[in-house]
């Protein structure tokens, strides 16, 4: 793609792992970990919309907020907007916060119950904006209108509204410092459908309006073809496959890939009883012990050798394309030579 | 929105911004029991404080002729074994038990939630604290209190005062001996909330961790903190009653509702109701107390709050 020649990105991760150890035994010394996050690297620009998928447990939540270090991460880089945030202190990760803010998935949850809307939509502007109480209601008020919740509502709590109410709550609280840099983690999961639409056109019309850049987290397949510019899926903590929208969905090239979207429904009847679903089967192995050689070796329907023993590098094999497998290594491999000494290095 | 063009409009809907005491107020006076156990605390607080001063009779004055007598009109309550009349006792000695037993809750109180707070928030002090607390709660507290009483009584008196002293003495080790429970169920709920996300929410604000404390977690063990509160009023006063049986509370001639009790129990035979005054005191303001506590936890959350 021609936008990564252009511009640094806004967000790079480099090799981002979160492990989380597991005590065990009689003096509770660690055991093991859980890799929930495993060396994973991707780059999101200006202005775009990656989203991230990949079924439940396979890490989607636990990158989002290691991001924001909501985590204190294992190892890897994070740059936002050319600052390292992987190993910023306290005090300079505290004046960091302003430009990024998350969307969490459980409105309900995200909201403290004992604290007014006006409340809640003002705590970062207390924590981080000099500004005089009339200024300050005057913001939140403008929040509230911009986000589509009545103005009259800001002196009520949280449990007086419903499902789709509180998440723009939360939307406003999430734009109350003009951050560049928005995580949504599952924010539409815990929605119904209609509100579902309603709320990922609020978040399209605001990312127009303001240049918001969104990491998506879902794992509502469609809902992210919607709205996401490149989508990242994520196997047992490591992307298999990052690729532009169109090129995802036209012709997904890992296998996991291919069996997650032959997976969603089709809304037309007659073609949905010609579609061919891709079923895995298996359960998805322990991120605490993962398999040696390629995670998905377990389950995948294109298994050979090779993926067994040997971990399949995370590659650009189309322009803006990256996938991590075998399969498409090794026809890489022929017009590369350097990456065929390597190749042939590993299968000897 | 649709006010947007109304400057007029705007301006006023800011007004009402009616403050949430006025909230609380309304729940709570709603709730039948608070409202009542609040009018007949003040009421017992009045008659403590004033009582003394407005009863012709003072509560040491020995009458030796008219001892051991029943309920009169010039002793509602009757006399005690010297004489003494009983009503100006209750009315002294609540004043010293109601202090004792409210200053005591306050300590263990802050005490309990402080190091609640602190265990359940900051991993890091979570295994020194609780394993303190479980220390406190295996202690015999009976023994420690004695010889904690036993250490600084003289000390404290000679500093302020043989009341003053004792005053001091009783609430710090009240205190200090009945924090543990409350520190348990606080660190437990600090814990729970601890994962929520609204918590996740405020750090990825950037929220420090001392306004996360008095923000968020705080407010959200409010419950937890006010049924300990009512509860620990309860245990104070007893705890003082048992004290002051052991003779190492105030002095004999100071009265206290424990001290009158305890006196009292040598005379069931002969005069049963004056085991009843200081009993049914006792009784009725932890009644009280703990109807004011369950008023002001509804009055207290929003999610009960208008309903």
């Amino acid at each position: 793609m021609a936008l990564d020649m252009k511009t640094e990105p806004l967000v790079r991760v480099q090799n981002l792992k979160m492990h989380f150890p597991i005590y065990g035994g009689l003096l509770q010394r660690k055991v093991g970990d859980v890799k929930a996050v495993d060396g994973i690297s991707f780059d999101i620009y200006e202005g775009e919309t990656l989203g991230l998928v990949g079924e439940s447990g396979c890490g989607k939540s636990t990158v989002g907020r290691a991001v924001l270090r909501l985590y204190d991460i294992t190892d890897g880089a994070i740059r936002i907007d050319g600052d390292d945030i992987a190993t910023a202190d306290a005090g300079k990760l505290r004046s960091m916060r302003p430009l990024m803010q998350m969307i969490f998935q459980d409105p309900q949850a995200s909201l403290n119950p004992r604290m007014t809307v006006a409340d809640i939509i003002a705590e970062p502007l207390r924590e981080h904006v000099k500004m005089s109480k009339i200024e300050r209601e005057d913001r939140v008020l403008e929040l509230m209108d911009q986000v589509g919740l009545n103005k009259e509502f800001a002196n009520r709590y949280p449990h007086e509204f419903s499902g789709g109410q509180r998440q723009r709550i939360g939307i406003a609280r999430a734009l109350a410092l003009n951050p560049k840099f928005i995580v949504c983690d599952e924010p539409i999961a815990a929605l119904d459908v209609s509100i579902q639409a309603q709320v990922v056109n609020l978040l399209e019309e605001l990312q127009d309006r303001l240049g918001l850049t969104y990491l998506f987290i879902s794992h509502d397949l469609s809902m992210v073809r919607h709205i996401a510019d490149r989508v990242a899926v994520m196997y047992l903590g490591q992307i298999a496959e990052l690729a532009p929208r169109a090129e995802l969905y036209e012709a997904p090239l890992h296998p996991y890939t291919q069996a997650l979207l032959s997976a969603v429904p089709e809304p037309d009847p007659n073609i949905e009883e010609q579609v061919e679903r891709i079923i895995l089967t298996g359960d998805v192995p322990s991120p605490s012990n993962p398999p040696q050689g390629c995670n998905f070796c377990t389950r995948c329907p294109q298994v050979m050798e090779i993926c067994k023993t040997v971990e399949p590098q995370f590659q650009e094999v189309q322009p803006g394309r990256f996938v991590a497998c075998h399969l498409h290594q090794i026809a890489e491999n022929a017009a590369s030579e350097a990456h065929k000494s390597i190749q042939q290095g590993e299968i000897t | 929105m649709t006010d947007a063009a109304n400057p007029i409009a705007e301006i006023e809907k800011r007004k009402p911004a009616r403050s949430q005491w006025w909230d609380v107020w309304d729940q709570f006076r709603s709730h039948k029991g608070a409202l009542l156990g609040s009018i007949f605390f003040v009421i017992i607080l009045l008659a403590v404080i004033f009582g003394p001063m407005l009863w012709h009779l003072d509560a040491t004055t020995i009458d030796i002729r008219s001892r051991n007598q029943g309920p009169s009109l010039a002793h509602p309550f009757g006399t005690d074994q010297l004489g003494r009349d009983t009503f100006a006792r209750m009315l002294a000695g609540g004043r010293v038990s109601l202090a004792v037993g409210m200053t005591a809750m306050i300590l263990a109180l802050f005490l309990g939630t402080l190091i609640g707070v602190l265990a359940g928030y900051f991993k890091r002090l979570d295994g020194l604290l609780m394993r303190a607390t479980d220390l406190f709660l295996a202690l015999p507290l009976l023994p420690l209190l004695l010889v904690i009483i036993m250490l600084f009584r003289d000390r404290l008196s000679a500093q302020f005062g043989p009341e003053g002293g004792i005053f001091i003495l009783m609430v710090s080790a009240i205190g200090i001996t009945s924090w543990m429970q409350t520190a348990r169920i606080v660190r437990g709920d600090v814990l729970a909330l601890k994962e929520r996300e609204f918590v996740l929410a405020a750090r990825s604000i950037g929220t420090p961790n001392r306004r996360m404390i008095t923000r968020h977690i705080l407010p959200n063990v409010l419950s937890p903190i006010m049924v300990s509160a009512t509860l620990g009023i309860a245990t104070a006063i007893i705890t003082e009653s048992a004290l002051s049986f052991l003779g190492l509370g105030f002095p004999p001639d100071f009265p206290t509702w424990g001290r009158l009790l305890f006196d009292s129990i040598d005379y069931l035979q002969q005069s049963p109701e004056r085991v009843m005054w200081p009993g049914l005191a006792i009784s009725l303001t932890v009644l009280s107390v703990n109807y004011i506590g369950d008023g002001l936890r509804d009055a207290l959350d929003p999610r009960i709050r208008g309903r």
